[in-house]
């Protein structure tokens, strides 16, 4: 599945605000994106996941700044490139075309005063002016089928949709361009779990069908475990944890991934007590010494309060695949 | 289209409550017409005179208020409000038919204008939040809270004078007569500038503010973000998803504005003795001209209930969620 990289974050920083006022929301994220495949990140609100999405397309609200870092794209056949070090022209011509973003709000992500025709045509339009009206619209019509819904309520206005279908022009709309990465952040968290079930399962056939590779951003770590191939977990702007879903499912090495994943019941499998993780997320504003986790930490230890692990492949049989910063399993080898 | 229907109908209903309640009002007022008008002529009338003056403003018959009731609408059907006091023997539909142009000319221009500039600086002030537009902003907010008619005296006492390129008062030069001609326009329009100018610096920072702060708001809403993510020119962002969203309040504020023209700027015609409405109703006041009085207040009444019917409209074309289909 792991093809070769198709967008590679290296050691990102994200703050809000600036000096010693900033809040470091994102640190030092080293995250590789490969062709083809799901990528799941996992945490609590406030990790910084959505921050990190926000960050890599630079589409930061103020007072959130990049810091530092680089965010490598390789387009298809094309030299790869910093997203960062785009000028506005090309940033604008890099959004959607190459990088797509389906969004949380799926009630509010669609123009209220535009017909659903409007807003996937101004796409093409922005992206290909020289493309024909008349072929604008066949691709909208196109796209609208392609997620399940009637090209005949292409002048329908926002308003007239149900949250489902909304986030389903959205995922047509993400397509439209046929880009190499779509990030979906937490798409589905706004709809019941009957449409989550539906939109997810469409999402996964159309990857496999159009090819595009996916970042996928949900505070629901169960529906990763069964729709990504790997998965990251972030805890207090860090990645923390990182392997392929099944590994990591079977045997989370870093104690937040296995409290996350003691806190949604098994589908199969004997009953167990759901757990849940004691304390809350940590304050951006006053992160604890060392690891950030060890206060609600159970397995916390000497080293834990006043030295932070770095992320490493851990020394276990299949350490080389995945990383964990951890005290219990420290590093063998760092990477970044 | 049933929404449509139901406003007409209302505002139609709003009609007549309006004009009924313009009917009633001076019969409930002491007095008639025609002892006012003696008092104007100091009482130097013969007796033929009154009674002639009795049959002629229909007084004469002891009609009940039901029958008077029903001629007055059919007289309003004929576009007939009655004879001026003042302007005697005009009718009031007369009087009032020339001073409107000047006030729908002055106000209406101003307000439009007002409103678009307004608007305008508003989404920039509101798009790029810290530039020099919204440094403007304290001085306009300031000169709109200094009060309009202090405004005009101030232009007037600075501007104006017997060498000076502004004329302090009237709407055109003494001696001309209004046409559509090379003397008379140049003159008119000279004649309007400042008090077009008070009016408008005196609006103008109502919109900006109004427009600056929607548009901050729809700045953070999902689809904005969206729009970005897309990567829509910014422009296509900022008027087509931003402002074309921060737009509808306004909208309603401009159709409310619209419905004032006629009525709303007394204090600026009276400063400038402007021949509009309201200096007009100001006259009628001031000399007891009822039935003028109630043909300008018919007149008012009826453009703010059309400024209205216009905002509904304008709002179904802009918000597509106010339209109900079937």
């Amino acid at each position: 599945m792991s093809g070769a990289p198709v967008l590679e974050i290296k050691n990102l920083n994200v703050d809000y605000g600036l000096g010693d006022q900033a809040v470091h929301a994102v640190r030092d994220v080293n995250l590789t994106l490969h062709r083809g495949e799901v990528l799941g990140l996992a945490g609590e609100s406030g990790s910084g996941k959505s921050t990190l999405a926000y960050g890599l397309t630079r589409l930061l609200a103020p007072p959130g700044v990049i810091s530092g870092g680089e965010v490598i794209y390789h387009p298809d056949g094309r030299d790869p490139y910093d997203v960062l070090s785009l000028d506005d022209e090309g940033l604008r011509k890099f959004r959607w075309a190459e990088t797509a973003i389906v969004f949380q709000g799926a009630m509010n992500s669609l123009n209220p005063v535009h017909k659903i025709s409007t807003q996937l045509t101004d796409v093409l339009a922005a992206h290909d002016p020289k493309m024909s009206a008349h072929s604008r619209n066949a691709r909208a019509r196109e796209m609208l089928k392609l997620v399940g819904i009637s090209p005949d309520r292409m002048d329908a206005y926002p308003h007239q949709l149900s949250g489902g279908m909304r986030q389903r022009v959205m995922i047509g709309m993400a397509l439209i361009l046929q880009p190499q990465v779509v990030i979906m952040d937490e798409p589905t968290t706004a709809l019941d779990v009957v449409m989550q079930r539906q939109i997810l399962g469409q999402l996964i056939e159309l990857r496999e069908r159009l090819g595009f590779s996916v970042i996928f951003i949900t505070h629901d770590l169960s529906l990763l475990v069964e729709f990504s191939n790997r998965i990251a977990i972030m805890y207090g702007g860090r990645i923390v944890e990182e392997a392929q879903a099944s590994a990591l499912y079977k045997d989370s090495l870093h104690p937040y991934s296995a409290g996350l994943l003691g806190s949604f019941p098994a589908l199969r499998g004997p009953r167990r007590e759901l757990a849940g993780i004691p304390g809350s997320p940590p304050d951006l504003k006053g992160m604890p010494t060392g690891c950030s986790f060890h206060p609600r930490c159970p397995k916390a230890f000497d080293p834990c309060a006043d030295n932070i692990p770095v992320l490493g492949h851990p020394d276990t049989p299949d350490g080389p695949a995945r990383t964990v910063a951890c005290w219990l399993h420290p590093a063998q080898q760092p990477v970044g | 289209m049933r929404y449509l229907v139901q406003r007409i109908l209302f505002y139609v209903f709003t009609a007549w409550a309006a004009i009924t309640i313009n009917f009633f009002i001076p019969r409930m007022i002491p007095g008639d017409p025609v002892k006012s008008l003696l008092a104007r002529f100091q009482g130097q009338m013969s007796t033929e005179a009154i009674n002639s003056l009795y049959v002629l403003f229909g007084l004469d018959k002891d009609a009940s208020i039901w029958s008077q009731y029903i001629d007055y609408w059919q007289q309003l059907f004929h576009g007939d409000l009655g004879l001026s006091f003042t302007a005697f023997p005009s009718p009031v539909s007369e009087v009032i038919s020339d001073a409107l142009p000047w006030t729908l000319a002055l106000v209406g221009i101003t307000t439009i204008i007002s409103f678009l500039i307004g608007t305008g600086l508003g989404v920039l002030a509101g798009w790029r939040r810290g530039s020099w537009i919204d440094g403007l902003l304290p001085t306009t907010t300031f000169l709109s809270s200094v009060p309009y008619f202090w405004l005009g005296l101030l232009a007037i006492y600075l501007l104006a004078g017997p060498d000076s390129f502004f004329p302090s008062s009237g709407g055109y030069e003494p001696g001309l007569v209004p046409a559509w001609d090379q003397y008379f326009i140049p003159s008119a329009i000279r004649h309007s500038l400042l008090p077009a100018l008070t009016i408008l610096i005196s609006s103008v920072s109502g919109w900006i503010l109004s427009m600056r702060n929607m548009m901050v708001t729809v700045a953070s809403e999902d689809y904005i973000t969206v729009a970005h993510a897309k990567g829509l020119s910014d422009r296509r962002v900022s008027l087509s998803y931003a402002a074309r969203n921060a737009l509808l309040p306004n909208v309603s504020g401009f159709a409310l504005a619209l419905g004032m023209i006629v009525g709303g700027t007394l204090l600026v015609e009276i400063v400038f003795s402007y021949p509009g409405l309201g200096f007009l109703l100001f006259r009628a006041v001031g000399a007891k001209d009822y039935p003028l009085m109630q043909g300008i207040f018919l007149v008012i009444t009826i453009s703010v209930l059309v400024a209205n019917l216009i905002a509904d409209v304008v709002y179904l074309l802009l918000d597509p969620r106010t339209r109900k289909e079937g």
